[in-house]
């Protein structure tokens, strides 16, 4: 690939790098406005919703996996499951599944 | 209450795994693409970033100009302003170069186990969380492209709802018994379904855009029906 490859990657390095950075590192412990705060606090939840939704529908072209993972991880995470046996749990029902 | 180093090894190791067949993949796609191991590799060691690095495969592919390989990476990760933004008020006080350390370990997947901890979050166990997702990620890329095959198809697969099974696991605990959870969630999810579905914007933004609509959106419904910020803090602390 030669040199330029390894100038983009340091560019991707960078620009990655950046995003994650900045605010983590800068925003330290300054005193944001309540409702600037308020709208922070509520990120982790918001995010969680988008990464989820529709991505874990379209994992494989058969819609009906995606949906029965889904549902597979929210009934044992439901029941109180620590997330790693909700992992463990949904990739062996569905293993099952695509067997059969 | 989660601090240790190794705690956050615990917590992240569904991370490794979910990385696990991402990573393996990647390595393989990476070597069909014509990267060398080291160049593979590499890229998983310094870039660090799944989805920007699958996207540089397939630009490298056709052949387009190496600057606009991280214009789309930078487009991708332009999320991450806002979830290292948000981490910052959860994070206990650390100097400034060790937080810009493990802030290279802040991914979607990190992000997701680190914000749903209770309470404040030590530097040992954010350490302990992005040391073992990224070792998962950078050692299963040079794997995928040694052994330059995939797992059976039926496991392959299975593991690829890992990731998703891991988000949904961190997100209904939250959702217990706190409505704001369930809304932030919902809505987030279905914006980003409309912009989606729709075809309206391209993924890296389209979840910045759902998750800060939904987040704007819920906290402003809160404050207007007198559900003050301080109230959402008090229930907070009343849950930790």
């Amino acid at each position: 690939m030669g040199a330029a490859y390894w100038w983009m990657l340091l560019g991707m390095a960078i620009a990655t790098y950046v995003p994650r950075m900045i605010p983590l590192t800068f925003l330290d412990g300054k005193e944001l406005p309540p409702i600037v705060s308020g709208v922070l606090r509520n990120i982790p939840y918001a995010v969680l919703g988008a990464l989820i939704f529709p991505a874990v529908l379209h994992i494989q072209d058969n819609i009906l996996f995606g949906v029965i993972g889904a549902v597979t991880a929210f009934a044992l995470s439901f029941i109180g499951l620590d997330v790693m046996f909700v992992v463990i749990g949904t990739i062996a029902v569905l293993a099952v599944y695509s067997l059969f | 209450m989660n601090t240790t180093f190794s705690q956050g090894l615990k917590a992240g190791s569904s991370i490794a795994i979910g990385y696990f067949p991402v990573a393996l993949t990647f390595g393989l796609l990476a070597k069909t693409t014509g990267l060398s191991m080291i160049e593979a590799t590499a890229m998983s060691l310094i870039v660090y970033a799944g989805a920007s690095q699958y996207m540089a495969l397939s630009l490298i592919a056709t052949g387009v100009a190496p600057w606009l390989v991280v214009m789309n990476t930078f487009i991708v990760n332009i999320r991450h302003f806002l979830m290292t933004a948000s981490l910052s008020e959860k994070v206990e006080p650390a100097p400034k170069w060790m937080k810009a350390i493990y802030a290279f370990g802040i991914t979607d997947e990190s992000f997701s186990v680190l914000s749903t901890q209770k309470g404040k979050i030590t530097t040992a166990f954010a350490f302990g969380v992005a040391s073992i997702a990224y070792g998962s990620w950078v050692f299963f890329t040079a794997v995928g492209h040694v052994i330059g095959a995939n797992l059976p198809q039926f496991l392959q697969n299975a593991m690829s709802v890992a990731l998703y099974a891991m988000f949904i696991g961190l997100l209904v605990p939250s959702m217990k018994g706190n409505r704001k959870v369930v809304l932030l969630a919902a809505i987030g999810a279905a914006i980003h379904c409309v912009l989606y579905y729709g075809n309206l914007l391209s993924t890296g933004w389209s979840i910045l855009v759902a998750t800060l609509g939904s987040a704007i959106f819920v906290e402003i419904i809160y404050v207007k029906n007198n559900k003050t910020v301080e109230h959402w803090t008090v229930q907070k602390e009343a849950d930790n």
